[in-house]
């Protein structure tokens, strides 16, 4: 039977606040236990939450970022169960009226070795606190629990279940992250839990109109791991109901080193949360006026960068959302159009999702520590340009730039001149090779003549080797044919 | 509506109250004379009517305050920690949390 | 001396006739020597301390008309050097790390903190019998109860024990206990008066306040008491009202022309006679100060005993799950995993009402009854504003009837009938769904030998923010009748 996968996410997203989101609390990573657990953090008796601004206008910025409505009015709800790492035992989190409702992400994909863009749907985003760490190494038979995390703000972003497979799953998680970042909402830093993956699981028979049972894996502090997380639920799935048996829907939790996921003994189980509005906290109210200033103090998101970049540089929708996956890539690549000018805007495109890529995928190192700066890739475009290079010589100066490590911003033309890579436009000189090959040749000579053009590839061929590369393909084929039909 | 045995052990299971049979059926008792209290409001009309979670928002717009986003706590683990039942090495004790 | 007023001590202490150490002394004194288990914790040390610190700014000319003056806080408020309980064997041995707003504020007038007062278990009860360190005496009579919650403060001030106490009132814990022991008490408007370090019971309700023998001396205590905290989302600024006023500015205004709203439902059947009597008997001395008596209704005024019942219950349930044994408080000493832990703590450290109560909120809370229970008291908790609003608009200028049903019943009468205990809260509990200020002052006696000793108060509710007005027709009152100068035998 053909199967559809069906998948959903929620992130939480640490935001990049200096305080706790009820409290005055440092949210520093790696303090020592409980050394940023003010008495609201431990819920001592009589301590009451006030919330934190800068939390709220981070929710506003990511709003507009993937143009979801703002609501005027939310409102901060209790979530109640009880558990070590949660002091009051209730999280304040937004339960009916989140502040960020709907809004839409777009991503690129690779399906069937063809790269692809995608738009999901955003159900929400809800500000909420987090809750504090249990330590599990052994303390006589007990956990130890430290409560510095307990109140650091989080975002919530809750996807629709839109995605078909583990592929576009990732590439939705890489783009929320991306974005995040490019707000300066968040970190991104998945080891220290900053931007965290929950994704939701199910499959159906292809073709069936309602969702399967689904499985919510959690723990995923890595792309990689997400990916291998989502390959080992379908296929338990699958293999689970073609053996006669059902899906429970169930927290699971994946296991990077036995490569599983495992049912989670947890909290859950049977829970009733008792959702109710937090007596302590009136409707948070937001004003036209304060989102229209988040609005005026935003990055240009990328979404309106693609649009320039299609619309003023005429790049395909594809290139614009490759250059606008991260902000680092798009400021380089920005640096270098500034430089090399727009006529280079798509050839730019090409070195930067060609040349540029690969050596960064094989160096291991970000667009943001490329060894070859904007400025001088910009120069190698314009010599490739003037005609002073041709591309075979350029792919050999662009490897030499990003060996000099140099900050010289005529890095390439000095690499050409010790390399010796101009393209010859002596005719004289190009006449001599050209007779030299014409005569080595006489069998390409004799077909051309009989009339099969073809062969004259072959001496054109010739004549660039003898040229060393050098020579200008054009004139070379002109002065051929020229010589040729004499 | 009266409650059953069984609602009262599930209620005392949420709220984390351990309850032998014998306090669960006075509970069972207790809790349907005070739901008995409860009945009459289900008669009244309130079509129309939003809830007051804030009692001065039935006469005043109360919109959330908001706090500057600084950091105004120290570190006062010692005093903090101080009633802890049980603690070691900065960290509160509790038995195993298994997930 | 210790039945003189705040005012009348105060005016003493800047004359240098006594010094607060030596006040502070006499005080400690009564504490130690009374019966009433008023006290759960006290520190001389510390109160001569305070004492003395206060003799010196006395001395220095930089006193406040507080500054010297003794006072006991509910031991709802947390307090640093003395224990902060709740009465509760949860938090048996709890010492708080910091001060709540309102003690702060006291501390920084000069005020001498005489120690912590008894009260029903996180302020759940009305009659003091559900403290985990046993019930309070009324000084009236010592087989009566207090009333509750606050009725470790009513007793204190009532058998000057202490010249003034701080309360909370979440459905009547001010006004019912200071009726039952024949004191003057006030609950401002919801948000006047900081919630931050009182140990919650239920959020959208509690609310703390003065309780003295007084009108006069209330208003003096408010006037520190009240005010804007930032530590309290709820806490009402300046903008919305909760301006630094002079709460005894309008003490002196004449009752002339004052219209004086009489809901029939709170005369009706269950009005014990004497109790009735009494309060009567005040509303004519009221018409003759010039004011006019007008019968109004608050038809929903029997519907507030579940709406109550329902909120505070649902908030409480889930404000006290906090109490899990692992950060303070108590702990069961033996127990399998986690969850036991969890169990065996919370059954063994909260008594029976406040278990009972944590049954019904974490009931009315649960998926499929949320609606019908909690959102539709909700609802309803607004149409009791409304009736209030609608009767302060067309009718009268404040409201007057009973605090409570009978005058004190005897300890134990209805300790295992929780439903007749809510049904005692029947008058005072709409004004505290609404967020009304109301206060009870004074007026009277029950009848009969059993009741002849046991005090019976009037209410006054008035609209928002008009405390100043409340204090101002019971300072009126006080100047023409002496119910408030009534001491206990043998005080």
């Amino acid at each position: 039977m053909q199967w559809e996968v069906v998948i959903g996410l929620e992130n939480h997203v640490q935001l990049t606040t200096n305080s706790k989101i009820f409290s005055g609390s440092s949210i520093r990573f790696g303090a020592e236990p409980n050394t940023q657990a003010s008495p609201v953090d431990l819920a001592l008796p009589g301590v009451l939450p006030v919330m934190n601004r800068g939390a709220v206008e981070r929710a506003i910025r990511f709003g507009l970022a993937v143009g979801a409505k703002i609501a005027p009015q939310s409102v901060f709800a209790r979530k109640n169960y009880f558990y070590p790492d949660l002091p009051k035992g209730y999280q304040i989190s937004q339960f009916e009226d989140p502040v960020v409702q709907g809004g839409t992400l777009t991503f690129a994909f690779e399906k069937d070795g063809k790269l692809q863009t995608k738009t999901v749907n955003l159900t929400r985003a809800h500000l909420e606190e987090d809750a504090g760490k249990s330590l599990h190494e052994d303390y006589a038979g007990m956990s130890g629990i430290d409560l510095n995390r307990a109140g650091t703000p989080l975002l919530e972003i809750v996807s629709e279940p839109e995605m078909r497979s583990a592929a576009e799953a990732v590439a939705y998680a890489k783009a929320l992250h991306a974005l995040v970042m490019w707000l300066g909402v968040c970190d991104g830093n998945m080891q220290e839990g900053s931007f965290r993956c929950d994704v939701n699981v199910s499959v159906r028979p292809l073709g069936q109109q309602e969702f399967g049972t689904r499985c919510e894996i959690k723990n995923l502090n890595s792309f990689r791991f997400m990916e291998e997380a989502i390959h080992y639920e379908v296929r338990r799935q699958i293999e689970l109901i073609e053996d006669g048996g059902k899906v429970q829907q169930a927290t699971r939790l994946w296991d990077p080193d036995k490569k599983e996921t495992r049912a989670m003994r947890s909290k859950e189980d049977a829970q009733d949360y008792r959702y109710f509005p937090d007596p302590d906290l009136p409707p948070l109210t937001i004003s036209e006026d304060w989102i229209e200033r988040v609005r005026a103090g935003m990055p240009e998101l990328p979404a309106a960068m693609r649009a320039r970049f299609t619309g003023d540089y005429g790049l395909p929708e594809y290139d614009a959302l490759i250059l606008t996956s991260s902000q680092a890539m798009a400021t380089y690549y920005e640096a270098v159009v500034a430089k090399a000018g727009k006529d280079n805007a798509k050839a730019a495109a090409n070195w930067m999702m060609g040349e540029v890529s690969s050596a960064l995928n094989r160096a291991g190192v970000d667009i943001a520590e490329s060894p070859v700066e904007a400025s001088q890739l910009a120069l190698l475009l314009k010599r490739i340009a003037d005609g002073t290079i041709n591309n075979k010589a350029a792919k050999e100066v662009f490897a030499a730039m990003w060996e000099a490590k140099s900050e010289d911003e005529h890095l390439a033309d000095v690499i050409i001149e010790q390399k010796d890579l101009k393209q010859t436009s002596d005719v004289g000189a190009l006449e001599a090779i050209v007779d030299e090959v014409l005569a080595a040749n006489a069998k390409s000579v004799e077909q051309y003549r009989a009339g099969k053009e073809a062969a004259i590839n072959a001496l054109i061929g010739q004549t660039m080797k003898a040229s060393k590369g050098k020579a200008n393909p054009a004139q070379v084929t002109e002065l051929l044919k020229k010589k040729l039909a004499g | 509506m009266s409650l059953t045995l069984s609602d009262v052990k599930r209620i005392a299971n949420l709220a984390q109250l351990d309850m032998d049979e014998a306090h669960a059926e006075i509970a069972l008792n207790e809790l349907n004379g005070i739901f008995a209290l409860a009945e009459q409001m289900q008669a009244v009309d309130t079509s129309g009517v939003a809830p007051l979670s804030q009692p001065l928002s039935a006469i005043m717009a109360q919109p959330l305050r908001l706090r500057d986003d600084v950091v105004t706590e120290e570190n006062r683990r010692e005093d903090y920690q101080a009633p802890a039942p049980k603690a070691q090495d900065g960290l509160y004790l509790v038995p195993k949390v298994i997930e | 001396m210790h039945n003189k007023t705040i005012k009348e001590l105060s005016t003493l202490l800047h004359a240098k006739q006594v010094s607060a150490t030596e006040l502070t002394r006499h005080y400690l004194d009564r504490i130690a020597a009374s019966g009433h288990n008023a006290f759960l914790d006290v520190n001389e040390e510390l109160s001569l301390a305070q004492a003395r610190a206060a003799d010196e700014r006395l001395a220095a000319g930089l006193a406040g008309p507080l500054t010297g003056i003794p006072i006991a806080h509910k031991d709802i408020f947390v307090t640093r050097g003395w224990r902060s309980t709740a009465a509760s064997k949860m938090l048996g041995n709890y010492v708080s790390p910091f001060d709540a707003t309102v003690v702060g504020k006291f501390a920084d007038a000069g005020m001498v903190t005489l120690g912590k007062l008894n009260c029903d278990e996180f302020a759940m009860g009305s009659s003091n019998e559900n403290s985990a360190f046993g019930a309070v005496r009324n000084p009236w009579d010592a087989l009566a109860v207090p009333g509750g919650s606050s009725g470790g403060s009513a007793a204190a001030v009532a058998a000057r024990l202490a010249p003034a106490a701080t309360g909370t009132d979440t459905g009547g814990s001010i006004r019912q206990p200071a009726a039952f022991c024949g004191i003057t008490g006030i609950k401002p408007t919801y948000g006047r008066v900081s919630r931050f370090g009182m140990i919650a019971f239920a959020s959208s309700l509690d609310q703390g306040g003065p309780m003295a023998r007084t009108a006069e001396d209330c208003a003096l205590l408010l006037n520190e008491m009240a005010g804007f905290d930032e530590r309290d989302s709820t806490s009402l600024t300046v903008e919305q009202g909760n301006v630094r006023e002079d709460f005894a500015r309008d003490l002196h205004q004449p009752l002339t022309g004052l219209r004086i709203g009489v809901p029939k439902e709170y005369f009706g059947e269950g009005l014990a006679a004497d109790v009735e009597q009494a309060v009567r008997a005040a509303l004519d001395e009221f018409v003759k100060l010039g004011a006019t008596l007008v019968e109004i209704s608050l038809p929903k005024t029997a519907l507030s005993i579940p709406v109550y019942y329902i909120i505070a219950p649902a908030e409480a349930s889930s404000n006290l799950s906090r109490f899990d044994g692992v950060r303070y408080g108590y702990r069961a000493p033996e127990y399998t995993d986690l969850q036991d832990m969890y169990k065996k703590t919370r059954a063994q450290g909260f008594g029976k009402e406040v278990q009972r109560r944590i049954m019904v909120g974490t009931y009315v809370l649960c998926h499929g009854y949320y609606d019908a229970y909690y959102v539709q008291a909700q609802k309803i908790r607004r149409l009791i504003a409304d009736d209030f609003q609608a009767a302060f608009r067309d009718k009268c200028d404040v409201i007057m009837g009973p605090v409570a049903p009978t005058v004190a019943w005897d300890l134990g009468a209805k300790a295992d009938d929780p439903v007749a205990n809510y049904l005692a809260d029947i008058f005072t509990l709409s004004t505290s769904l609404a967020g009304l200020p109301g206060m009870s002052i004074p007026v009277g006696f029950g009848q009969g030998e059993k009741n002849a000793k046991r005090p019976v108060g009037l209410q006054i509710i008035g609209n928002y923010f008009a405390e100043a007005k409340l204090l101002n027709i019971a300072h009126q009152y006080q100047q023409v009748t002496d119910w408030h100068q009534r001491a206990p035998d043998g005080v």
